[in-house]
């Protein structure tokens, strides 16, 4: 697995497990406002999660039109 | 015991701790409900100096702290007025959340604020005003006022300078980006972070270790250390005023409003 699937699949893991929905369902190219059933306050929660998870500052203005796992993976992961 | 619950906030002093909580849904904007509130809290909190020694200020609802100032309700209300009125009642709005914010700085009380969640423009000033953050590891800061054409209202521009050096707030402020608490503790804003939901029991520990001490030599500490930045406070609205005529803001206001982006809190 490539580190950038591996950071994917821990997204989609903590994201499954913190909004309560099973893993199976979510794929990377998911919004995940809508797969979540999440809305922007929800997102700022995501947000520090993975800030968290992965020690890293992640800018909310690179999350402007972001919706999607996959481009969320690529965003994190050229600031691992 | 003395206690006051009203429509936006409530107060209770016990054992020599006041803990003023905000309970307004959504997220504790604060509009002139709030306002009006406050400024009978700091009337109480100026009255009960000699029977307290610790001040804790916290939020009932679960969204976050405060997200700011209500902008539905300022949108509201200059929509209502001419142009000069509109700019007469933000002016006036300014300096009274001022007033109120500068007595809670000034308190000789030591003061907390026990945050969580969304920590949001006027609701980052009002931590601002406090002697010490505890913050949830789940807070986020922020001043997202540049993307209506504003700065800052309510003295966050100067309590920022008196905290933190000039770069940190040029990027809080310039990029308008949220920091999370553990940033906020590294730049040296935040005074512990806590674990999710445990702010408030946090800060009530800490006020029992404040207890602890002869309160005038605290109060001597606190003049000390932390003087008001009155001038830039009075700048501050100014500035605000000269931004808040312009159409850009307006725009901003409406834009805001009526947004139904799915991100309206992401700057």
């Amino acid at each position: 697995m490539t580190a950038s699937n591996q950071t994917l699949e821990q997204i989609l893991n903590l994201a499954a497990a913190h909004f309560k929905v099973p893993r199976e369902k979510l794929t990377a190219d998911d919004d995940f406002f809508k797969t979540l059933g999440i809305d922007s306050l929800q997102a700022l929660d995501l947000l520090t999660r993975l800030e968290h998870h992965f020690h890293i500052e992640l800018p909310d203005y690179e999350l402007q039109g972001v919706s999607d796992f996959r481009t969320l993976a690529e965003r994190i992961q050229v600031r691992l | 015991m003395e206690s006051f619950r009203g429509k936006a906030l409530s107060w209770e002093l016990k054992n020599g701790v006041v803990e003023l909580a905000l309970h307004r849904a959504p997220c504790n904007e604060i509009g002139s409900l709030t306002l009006e509130e406050l400024e009978q809290f700091v009337k109480v909190l100026e009255r009960v100096t000699n029977e307290a020694h610790a001040l804790i200020i916290c939020s009932e609802i679960e969204a976050g702290f405060c997200a700011g100032a209500d902008l539905r309700e300022l949108h509201w209300r200059s929509q209502q007025m001419e142009r000069k009125d509109a700019a007469r009642g933000v002016r006036d709005f300014l300096e009274r959340i001022h007033r109120v914010l500068n007595l809670i700085d000034a308190s000789p009380l030591t003061t907390i604020a026990a945050v969580h969640g969304v920590t949001f423009g006027g609701g980052f000033e009002l931590a601002l005003v406090c002697d010490l953050i505890i913050a949830d590891k789940m807070a986020r800061f922020c001043f997202p006022e540049l993307r209506l054409g504003l700065i800052p209202g309510f003295g966050g521009i100067p309590r920022l300078k008196r905290d933190l050096g000039n770069a940190v707030v040029r990027d809080l402020l310039l990029t308008g980006r949220s920091f999370n608490a553990t940033k906020m503790q590294q730049v040296g804003l935040v005074s512990q972070v806590v674990g999710e939901g445990e702010p408030l029991r946090v800060a009530r520990a800490t006020a029992v270790q404040l207890g602890k001490f002869d309160r005038r030599t605290a109060v001597a500490a606190k003049r000390f250390i932390k003087p008001i930045p009155y001038e830039e406070l009075r700048k501050e609205i100014d500035v605000f005023c000269e931004l808040f005529a312009e159409p850009a803001v307006e725009a901003g206001l409406r834009k805001f409003v009526e947004s139904e982006e799915a991100q309206p809190y992401l700057p």
